[in-house]
Protein backbone atom coordinates (compact mmCIF):
# COMPACT_ATOMS: atom_id res chain seq x y z
CA UNK A 1 0.00 0.00 0.00
CA UNK A 2 1.46 3.66 -0.62
CA UNK A 3 1.94 5.54 2.31
CA UNK A 4 2.42 8.75 0.08
CA UNK A 5 1.37 9.20 -3.83
CA UNK A 6 2.65 12.46 -5.55
CA UNK A 7 1.14 12.68 -8.54
CA UNK A 8 2.30 15.89 -11.38
CA UNK A 9 3.81 18.16 -8.46
CA UNK A 10 5.00 21.41 -9.47
CA UNK A 11 5.92 24.22 -7.06
CA UNK A 12 6.75 27.71 -8.25
CA UNK A 13 7.88 29.66 -5.27
CA UNK A 14 5.70 33.37 -5.36
CA UNK A 15 8.98 34.81 -6.49
CA UNK A 16 8.84 33.19 -9.94
CA UNK A 17 11.42 30.27 -9.14
CA UNK A 18 10.32 26.45 -9.71
CA UNK A 19 11.59 24.30 -7.15
CA UNK A 20 10.02 21.42 -8.28
CA UNK A 21 9.02 20.04 -11.84
CA UNK A 22 6.19 17.52 -12.62
CA UNK A 23 7.08 15.06 -9.96
CA UNK A 24 5.54 11.81 -9.83
CA UNK A 25 6.52 9.39 -6.38
CA UNK A 26 5.59 6.38 -5.06
CA UNK A 27 6.58 4.93 -1.13
CA UNK A 28 5.46 2.24 0.25
CA UNK A 29 4.28 1.86 4.12
CA UNK A 30 7.76 0.69 5.92
CA UNK A 31 9.80 1.71 3.54
CA UNK A 32 13.24 3.93 3.94
CA UNK A 33 13.62 6.17 1.31
CA UNK A 34 16.52 9.05 0.94
CA UNK A 35 16.64 12.15 -1.03
CA UNK A 36 19.68 13.31 -2.21
CA UNK A 37 20.79 16.02 -4.68
CA UNK A 38 22.80 19.07 -4.64
CA UNK A 39 22.17 22.45 -3.00
CA UNK A 40 18.92 24.06 -4.24
CA UNK A 41 17.65 20.94 -6.13
CA UNK A 42 14.15 20.92 -4.47
CA UNK A 43 14.75 18.47 -1.91
CA UNK A 44 14.16 20.65 0.74
CA UNK A 45 10.88 22.02 -0.89
CA UNK A 46 9.65 18.07 -1.56
CA UNK A 47 9.64 17.06 2.05
CA UNK A 48 8.02 20.20 3.12
CA UNK A 49 5.08 19.79 0.96
CA UNK A 50 4.77 16.51 2.84
CA UNK A 51 4.23 17.87 5.92
CA UNK A 52 2.19 21.44 4.51
CA UNK A 53 4.51 23.85 5.53
CA UNK A 54 4.67 24.15 1.62
CA UNK A 55 1.66 23.74 -0.84
CA UNK A 56 1.85 22.42 -4.23
CA UNK A 57 1.25 25.00 -7.28
CA UNK A 58 -0.21 22.42 -9.16
CA UNK A 59 -0.56 18.49 -8.75
CA UNK A 60 -1.79 15.96 -6.39
CA UNK A 61 -0.06 14.72 -2.61
CA UNK A 62 -1.84 12.22 -0.75
CA UNK A 63 -0.37 11.37 2.83
CA UNK A 64 -1.82 8.98 4.94
CA UNK A 65 -5.16 9.24 3.11
CA UNK A 66 -5.10 12.89 3.48
CA UNK A 67 -5.11 14.78 0.34
CA UNK A 68 -2.25 17.43 1.33
CA UNK A 69 -3.03 20.07 -1.61
CA UNK A 70 -6.27 20.46 -0.82
CA UNK A 71 -5.93 20.50 2.93
CA UNK A 72 -7.14 23.63 4.93
CA UNK A 73 -4.95 26.01 7.01
CA UNK A 74 -7.05 25.13 9.77
CA UNK A 75 -7.26 21.54 9.36
CA UNK A 76 -3.71 21.00 9.03
CA UNK A 77 -2.86 19.91 12.45
CA UNK A 78 -4.95 16.43 11.46
CA UNK A 79 -2.10 16.08 9.19
CA UNK A 80 0.78 16.91 11.34
CA UNK A 81 -0.57 14.09 14.45
CA UNK A 82 -0.07 11.60 11.75
CA UNK A 83 3.26 12.19 10.94
CA UNK A 84 6.61 12.99 12.75
CA UNK A 85 9.27 15.06 11.87
CA UNK A 86 13.00 15.71 12.74
CA UNK A 87 15.30 18.88 11.37
CA UNK A 88 18.96 19.43 11.36
CA UNK A 89 18.61 22.35 14.14
CA UNK A 90 16.76 20.43 16.36
CA UNK A 91 13.53 22.39 16.94
CA UNK A 92 13.34 22.05 20.91
CA UNK A 93 12.21 24.27 23.11
CA UNK A 94 14.88 25.76 25.13
CA UNK A 95 13.25 26.58 28.13
CA UNK A 96 11.18 23.21 28.47
CA UNK A 97 12.98 20.00 30.22
CA UNK A 98 13.87 16.78 27.70
CA UNK A 99 10.52 15.24 29.09
CA UNK A 100 8.49 18.27 28.49
CA UNK A 101 9.86 18.75 25.40
CA UNK A 102 8.58 15.20 24.40
CA UNK A 103 5.35 14.61 26.37
CA UNK A 104 4.44 17.88 24.67
CA UNK A 105 3.60 16.22 21.39
CA UNK A 106 1.34 13.88 23.43
CA UNK A 107 -0.39 16.88 25.61
CA UNK A 108 -1.88 18.73 22.11
CA UNK A 109 -4.17 15.28 21.99
CA UNK A 110 -5.31 15.83 25.57
CA UNK A 111 -4.12 12.25 26.99
CA UNK A 112 -4.29 11.43 30.27
CA UNK A 113 -0.92 12.35 32.36
CA UNK A 114 -0.40 8.65 33.24
CA UNK A 115 -0.50 7.67 29.83
CA UNK A 116 1.67 10.34 28.52
CA UNK A 117 4.56 9.50 31.60
CA UNK A 118 4.86 6.01 30.13
CA UNK A 119 4.85 6.56 26.66
CA UNK A 120 7.54 9.57 27.14
CA UNK A 121 9.79 7.04 29.08
CA UNK A 122 9.37 3.95 26.61
CA UNK A 123 10.08 6.53 23.66
CA UNK A 124 12.91 8.28 25.82
CA UNK A 125 14.24 4.43 26.53
CA UNK A 126 14.22 3.55 23.04
CA UNK A 127 16.43 7.06 21.69
CA UNK A 128 18.71 6.04 25.00
CA UNK A 129 18.23 9.25 26.89
CA UNK A 130 16.15 7.97 29.86
CA UNK A 131 18.44 9.20 32.18
CA UNK A 132 18.65 12.50 31.12
CA UNK A 133 14.77 13.39 30.69
CA UNK A 134 15.32 16.38 33.46
CA UNK A 135 17.91 18.11 31.52
CA UNK A 136 17.53 21.16 29.50
CA UNK A 137 18.79 21.13 25.79
CA UNK A 138 21.71 23.33 26.17
CA UNK A 139 22.96 20.71 28.65
CA UNK A 140 23.19 18.19 26.09
CA UNK A 141 25.19 17.50 23.12
CA UNK A 142 24.34 18.11 19.58
CA UNK A 143 23.43 14.15 19.20
CA UNK A 144 21.46 14.02 22.23
CA UNK A 145 19.39 17.07 20.81
CA UNK A 146 18.72 15.22 17.57
CA UNK A 147 17.61 12.22 19.94
CA UNK A 148 15.30 14.40 21.79
CA UNK A 149 13.76 15.27 18.55
CA UNK A 150 13.30 12.34 17.13
CA UNK A 151 11.71 11.40 20.65
CA UNK A 152 9.71 13.67 20.21
CA UNK A 153 8.73 12.99 16.34
CA UNK A 154 8.05 8.89 17.06
CA UNK A 155 6.22 9.36 20.48
CA UNK A 156 2.19 9.79 19.32
CA UNK A 157 3.59 6.29 16.95
CA UNK A 158 3.35 8.03 13.57
CA UNK A 159 2.93 6.22 10.40
CA UNK A 160 5.59 8.49 8.78
CA UNK A 161 9.13 10.14 9.83
CA UNK A 162 10.43 13.29 7.99
CA UNK A 163 13.69 14.03 8.41
CA UNK A 164 15.35 17.50 7.36
CA UNK A 165 19.18 16.58 7.13
CA UNK A 166 19.00 15.21 10.84
CA UNK A 167 22.91 14.36 10.46
CA UNK A 168 23.67 18.11 9.09
CA UNK A 169 24.78 19.57 12.26
CA UNK A 170 26.76 16.24 13.89
CA UNK A 171 30.11 14.96 13.17
CA UNK A 172 30.54 11.11 11.80
CA UNK A 173 30.26 8.83 14.65
CA UNK A 174 27.28 10.62 16.23
CA UNK A 175 25.69 10.70 12.84
CA UNK A 176 25.73 6.69 12.62
CA UNK A 177 24.52 7.11 16.03
CA UNK A 178 21.23 8.53 14.69
CA UNK A 179 21.29 7.03 11.59
CA UNK A 180 21.11 3.16 14.14
CA UNK A 181 18.26 4.66 16.03
CA UNK A 182 16.09 5.44 12.80
CA UNK A 183 16.94 1.93 11.03
CA UNK A 184 15.52 1.02 14.62
CA UNK A 185 12.38 2.90 14.18
CA UNK A 186 12.49 1.77 10.38
CA UNK A 187 12.75 -1.72 11.71
CA UNK A 188 9.35 -1.38 14.45
CA UNK A 189 7.14 -0.45 11.27
CA UNK A 190 7.66 3.38 10.62
CA UNK A 191 8.21 4.78 7.10
CA UNK A 192 11.05 6.91 6.72
CA UNK A 193 11.90 9.61 4.26
CA UNK A 194 15.39 11.46 4.78
CA UNK A 195 16.67 14.55 3.00
CA UNK A 196 20.84 14.28 3.21
CA UNK A 197 23.59 15.93 1.78
CA UNK A 198 26.27 12.98 3.37
CA UNK A 199 26.42 10.03 0.60
CA UNK A 200 28.24 8.35 2.82
CA UNK A 201 25.59 7.70 5.15
CA UNK A 202 23.35 6.99 2.00
CA UNK A 203 25.68 3.80 0.74
CA UNK A 204 26.19 2.73 4.31
CA UNK A 205 22.74 2.46 4.92
CA UNK A 206 21.79 0.28 1.62
CA UNK A 207 18.44 1.95 1.27
CA UNK A 208 16.31 2.88 -1.31
CA UNK A 209 17.43 6.50 -2.62
CA UNK A 210 15.86 8.91 -4.35
CA UNK A 211 18.08 11.16 -6.78
CA UNK A 212 17.02 15.33 -7.39
CA UNK A 213 18.45 17.67 -10.06
CA UNK A 214 17.27 20.95 -10.73
CA UNK A 215 13.52 19.87 -9.48
CA UNK A 216 13.84 17.14 -11.28
CA UNK A 217 13.54 13.22 -10.11
CA UNK A 218 16.41 11.94 -12.10
CA UNK A 219 17.13 8.43 -10.87
CA UNK A 220 15.34 6.08 -8.25
CA UNK A 221 17.71 3.75 -7.05
CA UNK A 222 16.13 0.31 -5.62
CA UNK A 223 17.42 -0.32 -2.21
CA UNK A 224 20.88 -1.44 -1.68
CA UNK A 225 21.51 -0.32 -5.51
CA UNK A 226 22.98 3.27 -5.34
CA UNK A 227 26.77 4.02 -5.36
CA UNK A 228 28.09 7.34 -4.99
CA UNK A 229 29.36 8.95 -8.29
CA UNK A 230 32.19 11.39 -8.74
CA UNK A 231 34.00 13.59 -6.54
CA UNK B 1 -12.89 15.63 29.37
CA UNK B 2 -10.07 15.27 26.78
CA UNK B 3 -11.05 18.85 26.20
CA UNK B 4 -10.91 19.77 30.35
CA UNK B 5 -7.37 18.10 29.77
CA UNK B 6 -6.19 20.39 27.09
CA UNK B 7 -7.73 23.86 28.28
CA UNK B 8 -6.02 22.84 31.80
CA UNK B 9 -2.77 22.72 30.10
CA UNK B 10 -3.17 25.12 28.16
CA UNK B 11 -3.76 27.56 31.68
CA UNK B 12 -0.74 26.16 33.17
CA UNK B 13 1.56 26.49 30.34
CA UNK B 14 0.50 29.70 30.10
CA UNK B 15 0.87 30.80 33.70
CA UNK B 16 4.75 28.73 33.21
CA UNK B 17 5.52 30.73 30.16
CA UNK B 18 4.53 34.12 31.70
CA UNK B 19 7.47 33.64 34.42
CA UNK B 20 9.56 31.56 31.96
CA UNK B 21 9.64 34.39 29.31
CA UNK B 22 10.08 37.27 32.74
CA UNK B 23 11.84 39.79 30.84
CA UNK B 24 9.65 40.01 27.74
CA UNK B 25 6.45 39.29 30.09
CA UNK B 26 7.95 42.56 31.90
CA UNK B 27 8.05 44.41 28.87
CA UNK B 28 4.59 43.80 27.98
CA UNK B 29 3.06 44.27 32.12
CA UNK B 30 5.36 47.71 32.26
CA UNK B 31 3.43 48.50 29.04
CA UNK B 32 -0.39 47.95 30.40
CA UNK B 33 1.09 49.51 33.74
CA UNK B 34 2.25 52.70 32.75
CA UNK B 35 -0.90 53.31 30.10
CA UNK B 36 -3.50 52.18 32.52
CA UNK B 37 -2.14 54.60 35.11
CA UNK B 38 -2.90 57.59 32.33
CA UNK B 39 -6.63 56.02 31.65
CA UNK B 40 -6.91 55.97 35.49
CA UNK B 41 -6.17 59.79 35.67
CA UNK B 42 -8.33 60.65 32.94
CA UNK B 43 -11.33 58.61 33.83
CA UNK B 44 -10.67 60.06 37.39
CA UNK B 45 -10.48 63.81 36.07
CA UNK B 46 -13.23 63.59 33.61
CA UNK B 47 -15.88 62.27 36.04
CA UNK B 48 -15.21 64.71 38.43
CA UNK B 49 -15.46 67.26 35.89
CA UNK B 50 -18.74 65.90 34.46
CA UNK B 51 -20.03 65.47 38.47
CA UNK B 52 -19.21 69.02 39.05
CA UNK B 53 -20.70 70.17 35.40
CA UNK B 54 -23.74 68.38 37.02
CA UNK B 55 -24.19 69.65 40.05
CA UNK B 56 -23.90 72.96 38.99
CA UNK B 57 -27.03 72.68 36.41
CA UNK B 58 -28.68 70.51 39.59
CA UNK B 59 -28.21 74.16 41.38
CA UNK B 60 -29.90 76.08 38.20
CA UNK B 61 -33.54 76.91 39.59
CA UNK B 62 -36.94 79.40 37.64
CA UNK B 63 -38.01 81.40 40.35
CA UNK B 64 -41.95 82.70 39.26
CA UNK B 65 -42.81 85.17 41.14
CA UNK B 66 -46.70 85.05 41.70
CA UNK B 67 -49.15 88.80 41.19
CA UNK B 68 -49.08 90.56 44.93
CA UNK B 69 -52.91 90.00 44.88
CA UNK B 70 -53.12 86.43 45.01
CA UNK B 71 -55.32 84.28 46.43
CA UNK B 72 -54.65 81.17 48.31
CA UNK B 73 -56.43 79.19 45.76
CA UNK B 74 -55.03 80.32 43.10
CA UNK B 75 -51.74 79.62 44.22
CA UNK B 76 -52.63 76.18 44.35
CA UNK B 77 -53.89 76.48 40.64
CA UNK B 78 -50.86 78.04 39.55
CA UNK B 79 -48.62 74.97 41.28
CA UNK B 80 -50.93 72.30 39.51
CA UNK B 81 -50.57 73.75 35.96
CA UNK B 82 -46.70 74.23 36.86
CA UNK B 83 -46.72 70.36 37.35
CA UNK B 84 -48.63 69.53 34.40
CA UNK B 85 -45.60 70.61 32.29
CA UNK B 86 -43.46 68.41 31.12
CA UNK B 87 -39.34 67.72 32.45
CA UNK B 88 -40.37 69.21 36.09
CA UNK B 89 -38.14 68.21 38.45
CA UNK B 90 -39.89 69.55 42.07
CA UNK B 91 -41.66 72.83 42.21
CA UNK B 92 -41.44 74.24 45.78
CA UNK B 93 -43.74 76.95 47.39
CA UNK B 94 -41.97 79.92 49.29
CA UNK B 95 -44.86 82.12 50.70
CA UNK B 96 -43.10 86.15 50.94
CA UNK B 97 -43.49 85.40 54.67
CA UNK B 98 -41.02 83.08 54.39
CA UNK B 99 -38.41 84.86 52.30
CA UNK B 100 -38.83 87.77 54.65
CA UNK B 101 -38.13 85.33 57.52
CA UNK B 102 -34.77 84.52 55.70
CA UNK B 103 -33.84 88.15 54.95
CA UNK B 104 -34.03 89.17 58.56
CA UNK B 105 -31.94 85.99 60.13
CA UNK B 106 -29.01 86.96 56.92
CA UNK B 107 -28.82 90.58 57.82
CA UNK B 108 -29.38 92.73 60.82
CA UNK B 109 -29.85 95.66 58.73
CA UNK B 110 -32.75 93.68 56.95
CA UNK B 111 -33.56 93.04 60.21
CA UNK B 112 -34.48 96.51 61.20
CA UNK B 113 -36.37 97.69 58.43
CA UNK B 114 -38.70 93.98 57.98
CA UNK B 115 -39.82 93.73 61.68
CA UNK B 116 -41.71 96.83 61.47
CA UNK B 117 -43.96 95.85 58.31
CA UNK B 118 -47.39 94.14 59.17
CA UNK B 119 -48.69 91.40 56.65
CA UNK B 120 -50.00 94.26 54.33
CA UNK B 121 -47.29 96.79 53.85
CA UNK B 122 -45.10 93.41 53.06
CA UNK B 123 -44.02 94.48 49.58
CA UNK B 124 -42.50 91.13 48.77
CA UNK B 125 -43.86 88.06 46.22
CA UNK B 126 -44.96 84.93 46.69
CA UNK B 127 -42.87 82.74 44.88
CA UNK B 128 -42.52 78.89 43.40
CA UNK B 129 -38.50 77.77 42.85
CA UNK B 130 -38.71 74.89 40.25
CA UNK B 131 -36.06 73.03 39.08
CA UNK B 132 -36.62 71.26 35.52
CA UNK B 133 -34.83 67.51 34.76
CA UNK B 134 -33.20 68.68 31.54
CA UNK B 135 -31.42 71.80 32.12
CA UNK B 136 -31.71 72.66 28.08
CA UNK B 137 -35.50 72.88 28.31
CA UNK B 138 -34.92 75.42 30.96
CA UNK B 139 -35.64 78.36 28.63
CA UNK B 140 -39.48 76.82 27.23
CA UNK B 141 -40.35 75.46 30.78
CA UNK B 142 -40.04 79.21 31.74
CA UNK B 143 -41.69 80.49 28.94
CA UNK B 144 -44.54 78.28 29.57
CA UNK B 145 -45.10 78.97 33.29
CA UNK B 146 -44.75 83.16 32.39
CA UNK B 147 -48.08 82.00 30.48
CA UNK B 148 -49.69 80.40 33.68
CA UNK B 149 -52.64 83.14 34.81
CA UNK B 150 -51.41 84.46 38.25
CA UNK B 151 -47.78 84.43 37.71
CA UNK B 152 -46.05 87.72 37.22
CA UNK B 153 -42.37 87.53 36.82
CA UNK B 154 -40.53 84.67 35.84
CA UNK B 155 -36.39 84.71 36.43
CA UNK B 156 -34.21 81.79 35.82
CA UNK B 157 -30.29 83.78 35.23
CA UNK B 158 -31.30 83.68 31.17
CA UNK B 159 -28.24 84.16 29.21
CA UNK B 160 -26.09 82.68 31.57
CA UNK B 161 -27.58 79.61 32.03
CA UNK B 162 -27.26 78.78 28.67
CA UNK B 163 -23.91 79.80 28.14
CA UNK B 164 -23.00 77.62 30.54
CA UNK B 165 -24.51 74.46 29.86
CA UNK B 166 -23.34 74.67 26.29
CA UNK B 167 -19.17 75.44 27.66
CA UNK B 168 -20.15 72.18 29.91
CA UNK B 169 -21.56 70.34 26.99
CA UNK B 170 -18.37 71.10 25.12
CA UNK B 171 -16.42 69.68 28.18
CA UNK B 172 -17.98 66.53 28.63
CA UNK B 173 -17.58 66.07 25.03
CA UNK B 174 -13.85 66.77 25.22
CA UNK B 175 -13.73 64.68 28.52
CA UNK B 176 -14.97 61.46 26.61
CA UNK B 177 -12.74 61.91 23.62
CA UNK B 178 -10.07 62.11 25.73
CA UNK B 179 -10.95 58.97 27.86
CA UNK B 180 -11.98 56.82 25.02
CA UNK B 181 -8.33 58.10 22.79
CA UNK B 182 -6.40 56.96 25.57
CA UNK B 183 -8.04 53.57 25.73
CA UNK B 184 -7.72 53.58 21.86
CA UNK B 185 -3.96 54.10 22.53
CA UNK B 186 -3.28 52.10 25.40
CA UNK B 187 -4.86 48.90 23.22
CA UNK B 188 -2.90 49.99 20.48
CA UNK B 189 0.14 50.13 22.81
CA UNK B 190 -0.59 47.01 24.84
CA UNK B 191 -1.25 45.15 21.38
CA UNK B 192 2.08 46.31 19.80
CA UNK B 193 3.67 45.26 22.72
CA UNK B 194 2.64 41.84 22.75
CA UNK B 195 3.20 41.38 19.20
CA UNK B 196 6.84 42.16 19.65
CA UNK B 197 7.50 39.70 21.94
CA UNK B 198 5.08 37.28 20.67
CA UNK B 199 7.44 37.59 17.28
CA UNK B 200 10.54 36.54 19.27
CA UNK B 201 8.67 33.02 20.60
CA UNK B 202 7.60 32.41 16.53
CA UNK B 203 9.66 29.37 17.01
CA UNK B 204 7.62 28.48 19.98
CA UNK B 205 4.75 28.80 17.70
CA UNK B 206 5.91 26.57 14.51
CA UNK B 207 7.51 24.09 17.12
CA UNK B 208 3.56 23.79 18.36
CA UNK B 209 2.47 23.41 14.95
CA UNK B 210 5.11 20.48 13.76
CA UNK B 211 3.30 18.52 17.08
CA UNK B 212 0.25 18.88 15.96
CA UNK B 213 -1.94 21.31 17.64
CA UNK B 214 -4.27 22.92 16.01
CA UNK B 215 -4.45 26.60 15.38
CA UNK B 216 -7.20 27.10 18.43
CA UNK B 217 -4.84 24.95 20.67
CA UNK B 218 -2.46 27.29 20.08
CA UNK B 219 -3.82 30.53 20.27
CA UNK B 220 -5.44 29.61 23.99
CA UNK B 221 -2.25 29.47 26.38
CA UNK B 222 -1.83 32.84 24.64
CA UNK B 223 -4.62 34.31 25.16
CA UNK B 224 -4.22 33.19 28.94
CA UNK B 225 -1.26 34.66 28.92
CA UNK B 226 -2.39 37.89 27.69
CA UNK B 227 -5.17 37.15 30.55
CA UNK B 228 -2.25 37.08 33.10
CA UNK B 229 -0.45 40.02 31.88
CA UNK B 230 -3.63 42.07 31.93
CA UNK B 231 -4.28 41.48 35.70
CA UNK B 232 -0.77 41.62 36.69
CA UNK B 233 -0.68 44.89 34.82
CA UNK B 234 -3.48 46.53 36.27
CA UNK B 235 -2.50 45.45 40.10
CA UNK B 236 -0.50 48.99 40.21
CA UNK B 237 -3.06 51.61 38.74
CA UNK B 238 -5.73 49.57 40.77
CA UNK B 239 -3.91 50.36 44.10
CA UNK B 240 -2.66 53.85 43.06
CA UNK B 241 -6.15 54.73 42.26
CA UNK B 242 -7.61 53.23 45.20
CA UNK B 243 -5.30 54.58 47.76
CA UNK B 244 -3.86 57.63 45.57
CA UNK B 245 -7.86 59.07 44.77
CA UNK B 246 -9.06 58.46 48.82
CA UNK B 247 -5.47 60.22 49.84
CA UNK B 248 -6.58 63.08 47.61
CA UNK B 249 -10.22 63.26 48.62
CA UNK B 250 -9.12 63.41 52.52
CA UNK B 251 -6.70 65.91 51.55
CA UNK B 252 -8.68 68.34 50.14
CA UNK B 253 -10.89 67.79 52.27
CA UNK B 254 -13.56 66.72 49.19
CA UNK B 255 -13.59 69.92 48.20
CA UNK B 256 -10.82 71.46 45.25
CA UNK B 257 -9.92 75.17 45.76
CA UNK B 258 -13.61 76.45 47.19
CA UNK B 259 -16.88 74.40 48.07
CA UNK B 260 -18.10 75.28 45.05
CA UNK B 261 -16.30 72.61 43.58
CA UNK B 262 -17.06 69.54 45.00
CA UNK B 263 -15.30 66.15 44.29
CA UNK B 264 -16.63 62.88 43.83
CA UNK B 265 -16.85 60.59 46.95
CA UNK B 266 -14.41 58.01 46.63
CA UNK B 267 -16.82 55.17 47.49
CA UNK B 268 -17.79 53.55 45.48
CA UNK B 269 -16.29 55.45 42.45
CA UNK B 270 -12.77 54.02 43.46
CA UNK B 271 -13.81 50.66 43.50
CA UNK B 272 -15.41 50.86 39.67
CA UNK B 273 -12.50 52.51 38.27
CA UNK B 274 -10.90 49.64 39.57
CA UNK B 275 -13.01 47.13 37.90
CA UNK B 276 -12.60 49.23 34.65
CA UNK B 277 -8.84 49.11 34.94
CA UNK B 278 -9.27 45.24 35.22
CA UNK B 279 -11.12 44.53 32.25
CA UNK B 280 -9.53 47.24 29.96
CA UNK B 281 -6.34 45.08 30.95
CA UNK B 282 -7.80 42.15 30.79
CA UNK B 283 -9.46 42.59 26.99
CA UNK B 284 -6.19 44.46 25.45
CA UNK B 285 -4.13 41.83 26.92
CA UNK B 286 -6.26 39.14 25.88
CA UNK B 287 -7.07 40.50 22.15
CA UNK B 288 -3.63 41.34 21.56
CA UNK B 289 -2.44 38.43 22.17
CA UNK B 290 -4.91 36.38 20.14
CA UNK B 291 -4.34 39.16 17.48
CA UNK B 292 -0.68 38.56 17.58
CA UNK B 293 -0.54 34.84 17.39
CA UNK B 294 -2.78 34.78 14.60
CA UNK B 295 -0.38 36.41 12.20
CA UNK B 296 1.86 33.54 12.71
CA UNK B 297 -0.61 30.77 12.31
CA UNK B 298 -0.66 31.28 8.15
CA UNK B 299 0.92 29.01 5.52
Amino acid sequence: MNLIRMKNVKKVYKNGVTAIYDLDLKIEKGEFVFVIGSTGCGKSTLIKMLYREEKPTSGKIIVGGIDVARLRNSKVYKLRRKLGVVFQDFKLLAKSTVYENVAFALEVFGLPKDEIHSKVLKVLDLVGLKNKAKHYPNQLSGGEQQRVAIARAIVNGPKLLICDEPTGNLDEITSMEIMNVLDEINKLGTTIIMVTHDTKIVEKMKKRVILLDAGRLVKDYAKGTYKHEGN
Amino acid sequence: MKAIRILGRNIRDSFKSVFRNFSLSLASISCITITLVVVAISIILSYNVNNFATLVERDVTIVAFLDVDISEEQIKVVEHEINQLSNIESVTFQSKFDITDEMMESSETYKNIMSSWTEEENPLQDTYLIKVTDIETIGDVAASIQEIEGVDIVKYGEGMVEQLVSVFDVVRHITYGVVIALILVTAFLISNTIKITITSRKREIDIMRLVGASNLNIKIPFVFEGLFLGIIGSIIPIIATTYGYTALYQNFNGQLFSPFIQLVKPEPFVYIVSIVLLVIGILVGMFGSWHAVKKHLKI
